[in-house]
């Protein structure tokens, strides 16, 4: 038995499956952790600016959310750097020296984050407010700065570049070149505003609920209003920068390209294609629009796009049906997350509301599932952009069988990955779902032991103070 | 030599981690060892106090020196990760479970769910340190050969478990002290004696442990453990020896703000010493640092790296040490069960004003609180008899220790 666990075997499958789930579960954590701290920064500026007690009882839970938020994000991304070693010894031995580069810029934004914080959870009641507020800037700095590192180690798998290779060894480095890699500039725009996306719209689903439920109160609305504006702002750029990102990728990584869009053959006129599943060789149920993807590829419908038959079938990307039908529910969630935002600017404008009436309701049930579907267009751009670079973990470079890890006890982390993560994320829902019922009693009996500060806050919870104290954001 | 000065902030990083998070993982081994729901609140309380603030930054250290391992030397990286799969597996997984049992803990407010988070936090606090100590034992006694290596027998041997153990009395020892002085800013003065106590008891294994490791290396290790005892790294463990010692007499004579700096650089003197013992190899027997280290502009962007950390980040930590030490950083909705927020403004200004009866005399529910809690100091069998007998104890154990050693040849 010993002796059989000494024998080198490749299981890139297992190894995969594992990365693939800690990472998926890590990156909802990170956009949290990215974006939140700008959302509540934003109530925290108006909770203190205008001396709104709501939007200052609306930023202290939010801290105590994020509290928790962050404690998991920062376990599950440590796990991902085991990961890298456990899984990828033959990625790291190799490319380590380039690919740490990012990485360790990283780790002195991780650092920065961390710190402060603390400083910002623990600092209710005890900090100067001002002082307190301003510990946030720092926050969600160094979120960006952070996201902006380890994008641009994933980018550097794409476009890999910044270093001389003598006989299979890395002999110099250029780290100004690795960290600036030619799909950086998409890549991580298309990550942070992304993280923006999901923070604004997982924060807004449970007052999208209430408000369906009929809580029209000032809370409520301010919960919901300022991060789905949140998001809202960020997905027209969104959408803009996803557009580039797939013309560099049609120029950068054509094979992937071919698999996002179903190109079989190097052609022109190429047809676009809706949904639809890749078999035997032809797209079926799937709506064609003719020339768009030349047109989409080079602003031409006589544009020539690369094929996967350019490579031969150990190149090329396992299911491209997969790579297809991900890159279209991303891009489907966005479009109907900037219809969504496009509706709540109108409204906005016009009556300085959400939308009303029976239409509202249509509005507010897509509010409460913009958190669900961000999330879903979130993993599904990871799918397009990891499953669409195989069968290389280094583009052109480094087969992800040479990365794997030769030890054999992969499939027995990886159940437990499996097990944890679940166990994980079951109790960090529940753990939010105890904190709201806890906010809700504590809004239904206001006298029972509550801090002084958030006695005020919770006065305007009350039925009758939603007129009292008008409604948000409107200045006459 | 540039990788050589990479290696060396390695070094210094692992010894933050080691004196800083170590601590945190203490904390969680004296909360599992804390006892009953009721028993246990008053202790329980002050280390997710100390704990609360800074476990997260203090963290962030281990995956920098992942990253800087990764990046400055990436071959003795992947061999490492790949001989010990097992234990470093174990040790991802218990770094989860213990982050967020903690901050699941500090949420919820029902003692059996407290309990069963609080369980998770405590019983993963005592594994990760312990199988972070297999994977140093193992590269010690140079069982670390990327595929070729053993995947069992290289952490499952004599040195890799008594590293794991002494990792963990380490990181209880290091706890107990923070925990002591944490105590007396807070003028809790029944619980500082609580982890006075408990620090003389772990600082007492502490050193019996290390001494059996060293001893177990002069088999193991034979290069390691003659740079050890008569070397270059012989100063390292003289001062670890007279730091560890005088933080014992410290703490007898109940002298806790002293210890903490001392007790933190015994520790580091182990882990400096291991270091000079094992240079200039990375990782023993073949792996030298210059062997393995990464390109000169991996190296230089490096040391880049850590030169804004020191600008950057250093004094962000210093700031937030402060203030969790002064008391301004708290849970603004106390959660553990037991815990009366209301006294603890009460109990800092008895802590300034001298004695906890004068200041229990201001007046309103604050007050009783105070007077309690002194009526309960007072009633206490004195701490500085207690700490004595203690370190009497200790003291006999170590010589009937030594003395059975003796009879046996070394390993």
């Amino acid at each position: 038995m010993l002796k059989g666990l000494a024998i080198p075997t490749i299981e890139v499958v297992p190894a995969r499956a594992q990365m693939g789930s800690s990472l998926g579960f890590h990156i909802i954590l990170a956009c949290m952790g990215i974006a939140f701290p700008t959302i509540v920064m934003i109530v925290h500026y108006r909770g203190l600016h205008r001396h709104d007690e709501t939007a200052l009882l609306l930023a202290r839970r939010w801290s105590r959310v994020m509290a928790v938020l962050v404690a998991v994000g920062a376990v599950s991304g440590t796990v991902l750097s085991f990961d890298m070693g456990l899984l990828w010894p033959g990625l790291m031995g190799r490319y380590g020296s380039v690919i740490g580069i990012p990485f360790s810029f990283e780790g002195i934004f991780f650092l920065l984050e961390a710190v402060f914080t603390a400083i910002y959870l623990y600092g209710w009641d005890r900090l100067p407010p001002w002082a307190h507020f301003w510990t946030l800037v720092p926050i969600a700095i160094s979120g960006i700065f952070g996201a902006w590192s380890v994008v641009a180690a994933n980018s550097w798998m794409n476009d890999p570049s910044g270093f001389t290779l003598t006989h299979g060894k890395i002999t110099s480095v250029d780290p100004v070149a690795v960290f600036f890699n030619g799909a950086t500039y998409y890549e991580v725009p298309h990550m942070i505003l992304a993280a923006y996306m999901v923070a604004g719209g997982l924060t807004a689903t449970p007052y999208a609920v209430g408000l369906l439920r009929r809580h029209q109160d000032r809370y409520t609305r301010l919960g919901f209003l300022v991060p789905f504006a949140t998001a809202a702002v960020a997905t027209p750029f969104q959408i803009g920068v996803g557009d580039t990102a797939a013309r560099a990728i049609a120029s950068q990584q054509p094979v992937k390209f071919a698999s996002m869009e179903y190109v079989a053959t190097t052609s022109r006129n190429v047809t676009e294609w809706i949904a639809g599943v890749w078999y035997h060789g032809h797209v079926v149920a799937g709506i064609p629009i003719p020339d768009l993807d030349s047109i989409l590829v080079g602003f031409s419908p006589h544009t020539l796009v690369t094929g996967w038959d350019t490579v031969p079938v150990a190149l090329r990307p396992p299911f491209p049906t997969m790579i297809h039908l991900a890159f279209d529910l991303m891009v489907g969630i966005g479009t109907l997350m900037l219809l969504w935002g496009l509706w709540l600017a109108w409204s906005w404008w016009r009556h300085r509301d959400l939308p009303g009436g029976r239409l509202g309701q249509v509005f507010l049930v897509g509010g409460a599932l913009s958190g669900v579907a961000s999330v879903v267009a979130l993993e599904a751009g990871w799918v397009v952009t990891e499953v669409g670079r195989q069968p290389w973990t280094v583009y052109h470079l480094l087969l992800t069988s040479q990365a794997a890890t030769p030890a054999s006890g992969v499939i027995g982390t990886l159940a437990a990955t499996l097990v944890i993560y679940g166990v994980l994320t079951i109790a960090t829902f529940a753990i939010l779902i105890v904190m709201q019922r806890r906010w809700q009693a504590q809004a239904g009996e206001p006298e029972a032991e509550i801090p002084h500060e958030l006695h005020a806050g919770l006065n305007a919870l009350r039925p009758g103070a939603l007129r009292r104290a008008g409604r948000p954001g409107v200045r006459r | 030599m540039i990788a050589n000065t990479v290696a060396a902030v390695l070094v210094v990083v692992l010894i933050a981690y080691a004196a800083l998070a170590g601590a945190d993982f203490g904390g969680g081994i004296w909360d599992g060892l804390a006892g009953s729901t009721q028993r246990g609140a008053a202790p329980r309380r002050r280390i997710d106090e100390s704990v609360g603030p800074v476990w997260e930054s203090n963290h962030v250290w281990l995956i920098i020196a992942l990253v800087v391992l990764w990046t400055g030397f990436p071959m003795a990286f992947a061999d490492v990760f790949t001989t010990l799969f097992v234990p470093l597996s174990v040790a991802a997984l218990g770094i989860v479970l213990r982050g967020s049992g903690f901050a699941f803990r500090s949420q919820l407010r029902s003692l059996r769910w407290q309990a069963i988070t609080g369980g998770v936090f405590a019983l993963s606090s005592l594994l990760t340190p312990f199988f972070l100590g297999t994977v140093i034992g193992a590269i010690v006694t140079g069982r670390v050969r990327g595929a070729r290596g053993d995947p069992v027998t290289s952490w499952v041997n004599p040195t890799s478990l008594l590293t794991g153990a002494l990792f963990v009395v380490f990181s209880a020892y290091l706890a107990a002290v923070y925990l002591a002085v944490d105590s007396e800013r807070a003028g809790e003065h029944q619980l500082r004696a609580y982890f006075t106590r408990r620090a003389i008891a772990a600082g007492g294994c502490s050193g019996v442990l290390a001494g059996i490791t060293l001893a177990v290396l002069h088999t193991s290790a034979p290069r390691v453990f003659t740079n050890l005892t008569t070397g270059r790294a012989l100063p390292l463990v003289v001062v670890s020896v007279l730091a560890g010692a005088a933080v014992l007499i410290l703490l007898v004579l109940d002298k806790v703000r002293l210890a903490r700096p001392l007790a933190a650089l015994a520790v580091a003197a182990v882990a400096a010493g291991w270091a000079i013992a094992q240079y200039p190899y990375l990782l023993p027997p073949g792996l030298t640092i210059a062997a393995s280290a990464a390109p000169t502009g991996t190296e230089a962007t490096e040391l880049v790296v850590v030169f804004i950390i020191v600008v950057l980040v250093a004094p962000a930590f210093v700031l937030l040490f402060r203030l969790a030490q002064g008391g301004h950083l708290r849970d603004s909705e106390a959660a553990l069960a037991g815990t009366a927020p209301q006294t603890y403004p009460a109990a800092r200004r008895a802590a300034r004003s001298g004695t906890p009866r004068q200041a229990g005399g201001s007046g309103g529910a604050a007050a009783s609180a105070d007077a309690k809690r002194s009526a309960s100091t007072a009633t206490f069998p004195h701490p500085r008899l207690v700490n004595i007998l203690l370190a009497a104890a200790i003291a006999i154990r170590v010589i009937q220790r030594l003395r059975g050693r003796a009879g046996r040849p070394s390993g």
